[in-house]
């Protein structure tokens, strides 16, 4: 019983760091109907900046709150500004294009940003390891079931940082012209709100979210590389899909989903399926639900 | 302008047609090296590296091989099969290589391994341990254990020190030698009477474990084998203290790398692992190779940097013994290589054009290697 809390657990603290990315890729789709695939590169840029900021605090690293919350607030400003960057010389040229035009151009980025960050004099190619920002200790322990402050600081962050996006989205006038630019640009537009600067908006909120995401990854895990975030992102993105892609709270769904179905397929079925089964689940549910769990189908007006 | 791009164009042509034709040196005897300097095993190639580079500039230094200088020529495979192939078939083809060494990583030295072979060029690996690296041909060496021995050295450490009844195994399907050495350990702990009594996979590139280790920690093993490499071992090794495992975990060579300790931090201590030197061993010719290295990199040299020093030594051993540069000759030469003193131990080529030598298991302490105990072939 206890190691079935244990893959619970697991799964909910893997699955809050998909969901944090997933909801990146769900709200840039939402408001451009673009998929940013450069968003894993956020993510490990996220984890980058937090490698090369945390001995600036003081070498040897001392692990303590503080000292994490800072890191994590510098990603998320180095972040926002890649993810300005990405969008103003990226995918603002191409507003008016071909919508395959901006699906390539993203993967583009895409690539750019994972190779620029292995050469030498950027983080290079081998993979580091990543200063201890917080001493992990044991603070459950009942029955074999063990959790780990570092899995709470997870949870904790991931849920707070969700439900202060659910509030800005729906309570907030910049929400608002968020939700109005993705149900039409053109009228948005009309009606005096300005698009560019709410698409930019929105690229600042989910770069802060994969920078928080970064460098969770990078404290559970403490391994940084140039290639990190390309895998984090495709899992992500399917976690996107499969809870309806452009509907947050689908995505923070498809997150937990994602991370549930990998810990238990590898404790109870076989480790070799771990990706095999999220795919899977993704066909499954696609083929039942086209939009996704949460999704809503639109019609096209032609 | 036309007819000034023309002229470029034209330039380059003849200047690439120049580069090929142009005669490689008599005087000097290249020596290929591929390795991965960059990737998630960047510190096996780096290390192979300062190895091999330390011997041939002290051959160099002596004024070479029978009047002939070595030149080395490195190529970086990124940690990549296909690039080690490509790697080995350019420093063939073009940079006209009479031998290479290379590499550790056995996925890597397999993949690359037929080139050798089809060109006749002598390949020798420092550090692959999969028995099929040498199966590929008579002109493929190399100068290390294989996984059958390292495989039966850590389940014989396992049953008869740490004296364990059951294990679990946690494995790189993607690797060669991650599920080589797995198949040895199995076989020989069974033998032993001990019990593999579960088993469970990840992929290199995972960073996270906790569902193999949990499903590990419910059947409650004496000891946990990841037969894998560094970045991963470090991060399973953190992971596993993490979910309350205590047991001693082991591996093998590929856990040789500071690295593992940047990444596992104090979770390291207490695992084991079989390697092919330990430096703390008094033997003079060990202390001897430890301290001039130690002055030219300033740093302890690790497994893979003493076997790229002892390719290296046995390499040029067969260069002074070799009739010609050719090939065949070459190739005998090497195959000849008979009691020859190296840094791990006498080394001799048997007929399947492996070393027979002994091996060490380290323990982990404070973050550093602790000899534990030496065991023969």
């Amino acid at each position: 019983m206890a190691e079935f809390f244990q893959h619970l657990i697991n799964g909910i603290s893997l699955g809050s760091i998909y969901a944090l990315i997933a909801i990146g890729y769900s709200m840039v789709y939402g408001i451009l109907q673009l998929i940013n695939f450069a968003h894993g590169e956020v993510v490990m840029l996220g984890a980058v900046t937090g490698f090369f900021v945390a001995p600036l605090f003081g070498r040897p690293v001392h692990p303590s709150l503080g000292l994490f919350l800072s890191v994590l607030l510098i990603s998320m400003v180095v972040c926002s500004i890649v993810g300005l960057l990405i969008e103003r010389i990226a995918y603002r040229p191409l507003r008016k294009s071909p919508r395959i035009n901006c699906l390539i151009t993203a993967i583009g980025v895409s690539l750019f940003i994972q190779y620029f960050t292995q050469l030498d004099f950027i983080f290079g190619a081998i993979p580091q390891s990543y200063p201890e920002l917080i001493e992990r200790q044991i603070v459950f322990s009942i029955g074999g079931l063990e959790i780990s402050n570092l899995q709470i600081l997870v949870l904790g962050l991931s849920f707070s940082l969700m439900g202060i996006l659910e509030f800005i989205v729906f309570r907030t006038k910049m929400g608002k012209a968020m939700r109005a630019v993705s149900e039409s640009p053109e009228i948005a537009s009309l009606l005096g709100i300005p698009v560019n600067r709410v698409i930019a908006f929105t690229f600042v909120l989910g770069s802060c979210l994969a920078a928080a995401a970064g460098t969770l990854v990078a404290t559970m895990y403490p391994k940084v590389d140039a290639l990190m975030g390309a895998l984090l992102g495709l899992k992500a993105f399917v976690a996107a899909v499969l809870g309806g892609i452009g509907s947050i709270s689908g995505a923070v769904l498809g997150g937990l989903l994602m991370g549930l179905a990998e810990e238990y397929t590898v404790g109870y079925l076989s480790s070799s399926f771990r990706d095999a089964i999220a795919f899977t689940i993704l066909i499954l549910i696609l083929l039942v639900r086209p939009s996704g769990l949460l999704g809503t189908s639109r019609i096209e007006k032609v | 302008m036309k007819t000034k791009k023309l002229w470029v164009v034209a330039a380059l042509v003849l200047f690439s047609v120049g580069c090929k034709s142009k005669p490689k040196d008599e005087n000097e005897i290249r020596i290929g090296e591929f390795g991965s300097m960059t990737g998630t095993e960047a510190t096996f190639g780096i290390s192979t590296h300062h190895g091999i580079e330390l011997v041939i500039d002290e051959v160099n230094a002596k004024g070479g091989v029978n009047g002939k200088k070595l030149k080395l020529i490195s190529l970086d495979d990124q940690g990549k099969s296909e690039e080690a192939q490509l790697a080995v078939q350019r420093m063939i083809t073009q940079d006209k290589v009479h031998v290479i060494l290379g590499e550790v990583a056995s996925s890597r030295s397999l993949a690359a391994a037929p080139v050798a072979q089809r060109y006749k060029i002598p390949m020798i690996s420092p550090s692959s341990t999969n028995p099929k690296v040498t199966e590929v041909g008579d002109y493929i060496f190399r100068v290390c254990f294989t996984d059958p021995f390292q495989g039966k050295i850590i389940a014989k450490f396992s049953a008869e020190d740490l004296k364990a009844k059951t294990a679990a195994l946690l494995i790189d399907t993607k690797s060669d030698y991650s599920v080589g050495l797995a198949e040895f350990f199995k076989k020989t702990f069974g033998e032993l009477g001990g019990k593999v009594i579960i088993e469970q996979n990840y992929v290199g590139g995972d960073i996270d474990f906790k569902g193999q280790l949990t499903a590990i920690k419910s059947k409650k093993p004496d000891i946990i084998v990841v037969p894998g490499y560094y970045t991963e071992a470090g991060l399973i090794l953190k992971q596993a203290r993490e979910l309350g495992l205590n047991m001693p975990v082991l591996g093998g060579d590929g856990w040789d790398s500071p690295k593992l300790f940047e990444i596992a931090g104090k979770s390291a201590n207490g695992s084991y692992i079989s390697n092919h030197y330990s430096s703390e061993d008094k033997d003079p010719r060990v202390q001897a190779f430890v301290s001039s290295f130690k002055a030219r990199f300033k740093e302890i040299p690790d497994g893979l940097a003493v076997m790229g020093y002892d390719a290296a030594l046995v390499l040029v051993d067969a260069l002074k013994r070799a009739k010609s540069l050719s090939g065949p000759d070459l190739k005998d030469a090497i195959a000849q290589t008979k009691n020859f003193p190296a840094v791990t131990g006498l080394i001799t080529i048997d007929k399947d054009r492996n070393a027979a030598k002994p091996a060490v298991m380290l323990k982990i302490e404070d973050n550093n290697w602790k000899f534990a105990t030496r065991v023969n072939p």
